[in-house]
């Protein structure tokens, strides 16, 4: 197949993010089947298809949440195939949920705090954070960065929708991220949140690469330099979001079939 | 600007709003803890012998093993019912490497080394435990750990070459050191105060720490919790670790108090004792277990003479016991200090819920 990634980078320098023969069965179903994808460092795609089209598992066997069936997944050239989620996220690598998976039961400062501490030493730190805790200032600019310093001292389980989806984004960002995966980010957001969340996509730093599954196309196309249309678990287009967008094929099966 | 942050980046501070992470610790702003502790300090110039020990330091003792549960299942989302099983298993070490009656069995080691064993091995056996139970969720959380101590007491009922069977250990040997019997009433409530106290600011200051954040973090969300970089698991095993330290010093201080232990002392009935006294009491904040131990070993001790006076069966005290379990899990899932914390909240009721969080 003819990768968008090959054609966007003139060598085959080292890929972020390199998926062979990946496939994944629940029982006789197969989720996804021999799925392959480059995405260079830096590179922001998008990932599109029906419910169903195994977008979201896609996301969750490269976290390392579902197991492969067959294939290897590469990141930045390391293979992690066999890695537990958490040796991943170490690695670089971050995602967002569609539904957010936060902790109600704790404030949005500490929420994000847990973030960058999942990231660095002293997970098991019986100490309190000081008032020149690094990590601390760390978390506290990450909420400033999303909006959401005037509820940082809130339980989330407070929070409205909008500030959850923020702050989902911001546990994507701490530490030092290499490669994000944003499972529909859009998901609920009103017009003028959604404007908010394309200036955060491509404000993030050239060096931060991602997929982003959405289904708005308006988000989607904005924020990415290519996409991959999945169809039934297989990847059924890759291109340029001007060629995906015009490509009859697509169109009929994804803009006409009955799309939400 | 820039809106990932590497953690090494020096950065400027924020705004001066007060931040519950990082407010002062030990709170020493609250008149009502005060009140408590100069109490529990003065107690034996209040009480006898009898309320010292049979009253408050059996409450103490008690409350400290539900402690334990509680860092378990109110921060880490874990219902462990084997927690008094490790105290037992603890008692049980002191008797076996310390001094008793039985020549036979007991090592005869000096105190001050049958305790760090004791405490060391009740440790690994609960973290032990703590490994098979963290690969279930829930419901097989409590089977599991409710299987161990149902194994544990068959096991000390049936082995006669270490727990001595059905008969246990008998005048089990307690610490004299420095011309003082430790276990005369008034030095042993001081050391149980001592302990109590320091695993009841552990926990409180744990809860707020990286450990106990996390802790939270993978009761609320296991799996966001692996997303951001955390071995969920490898968490869950080091606060079973924690809480079975927890355990263990009580364990130990159970023996002193009774200088005995037998197959009794960790039935099943007794593990369930300790999930009603977490209950009851409160598995939100680390004064819960001591308010359910208050409450539990008041009307074990005084309801028999109430039923009695109301003319019914005086073995009949757990049927109290019961029907408060029912009243409070009915009205109130918080225990006693969820009634507590929302009777307050309608006192003053303009001030709203702010952004507590626990501990």
């Amino acid at each position: 197949m003819d990768s968008v990634a090959h054609r966007l980078s003139a060598v085959g320098a080292g890929a972020a993010l390199e998926l062979r023969g990946v496939t994944r069965l629940f029982g006789a179903l197969a989720a996804l089947t021999d799925v392959t994808i480059t995405v260079r460092p830096g590179e922001r795609r998008a990932v599109l298809g029906s419910n169903g089209a195994g977008k979201t598992t896609l996301f969750n066997c490269i976290t390392g949440d579902f197991p492969l069936s067959s294939g290897t997944i590469r990141f930045f050239g390391e293979d992690i195939t066999h890695f537990p989620p958490y040796e991943r996220i170490r690695r670089g690598l971050r995602r967002t949920y569609q539904i957010s998976a936060l902790f109600p039961g704790l404030t949005v400062q500490d929420n994000v705090y847990l973030a960058c501490r999942g990231v660095s030493r002293g997970r098991f730190s019986l100490l309190r954070p000081g008032q020149n805790d690094a990590l601390m200032h760390a978390a506290e600019n990450l909420v400033q960065a999303v909006h959401l310093t005037n509820v940082r001292d809130q339980r989330v389980a407070e929070l409205a929708h909008g500030q959850q989806r923020q702050l989902e984004i911001a546990l994507a960002l701490a530490g030092a991220p290499r490669f994000v995966l944003f499972d529909e980010p859009a998901a609920g957001l009103s017009p003028a949140e959604r404007l908010e969340l394309i200036e955060i996509l491509t404000s993030l730093p050239a060096h931060i690469g991602y997929i982003i599954i959405e289904h708005d196309m308006d988000v989607a196309l904005r924020v990415v330099e290519s996409v991959t249309m999945m169809h039934n678990g297989r990847i059924f287009k890759e291109g340029l979001p001007q060629e995906i967008q015009s490509d009859p094929e697509v169109q009929e099966l994804y803009l006409g079939g009955g799309h939400e | 600007m820039s809106l990932t942050h590497d953690a090494r980046v020096p950065v400027r501070t924020a705004s001066g709003v007060q931040r519950p992470a990082l407010r002062g610790w030990p709170e020493i702003d609250n008149p009502a803890a005060w009140i408590v502790a100069i109490v529990l300090l003065i107690m034996p110039l209040i009480a006898n012998g009898f309320f010292l020990i049979e009253i408050f330091a059996t409450t103490l003792i008690l409350g400290t093993i539900a402690l334990s549960l509680m860092f378990l299942a109110g921060y880490g989302g874990m219902v462990s019912l084997m927690q008094l099983t490790v105290a037992g298993f603890a008692a049980y070490m002191v008797a076996v490497f310390g001094t008793s009656d039985n020549a036979n069995i007991s090592l005869g080691w000096p105190w001050w080394l049958a305790v760090p064993m004791a405490l060391a091995l009740a440790t690994a056996f609960g973290s032990l435990g703590g490994a098979l139970a963290v690969r279930t969720e829930g419901i097989y959380t409590i089977m599991i750990t409710l299987a161990i101590g149902a194994a544990f007491y068959y096991f000390t009922n049936q082995n006669w070459a270490i727990f001595n069977g059905h008969t246990g250990i008998n005048n089990v040997g307690t610490p004299r050191f420095w011309g003082v019997n430790w276990r005369a009433d008034i030095p042993f409530y001081y050391i149980v105060l001592g302990v109590a106290a320091l695993c009841y600011f552990a926990v409180e200051y744990i809860s707020r720490a990286p450990f106990g954040l996390a802790l939270q973090g993978v009761r609320d969300n296991p799996r966001r919790m692996a997303a951001l970089g955390f071995n969920v698991n490898a968490h869950r095993v080091a606060a079973y670790a924690f809480a079975s330290f927890v355990a263990a010093l009580a364990g130990v201080l159970q023996v002193w108090n009774y200088r005995q232990i037998s197959p009794g002392s960790v039935s099943v009935g007794a593990c369930i004792d300790i999930l009603i006294i977490a209950i009851v009491g409160g598995i939100t904040r680390p004064i819960g277990p001591y308010i359910g131990a208050l409450i539990f070993v008041l009307l074990r001790t005084f309801a028999l003479d109430f039923l009695v006076k109301i003319g019914l069966d005086g073995n009949r005290f757990r049927l109290l016991i019961g029907l408060g379990f029912l009243a409070i899990v009915f009205w109130s899932s918080d225990g006693v200090i969820g009634l507590w914390q929302r009777w307050r909240e309608r006192l003053s009721t303009p001030r709203s819920s702010g952004g507590r969080g626990h501990g």
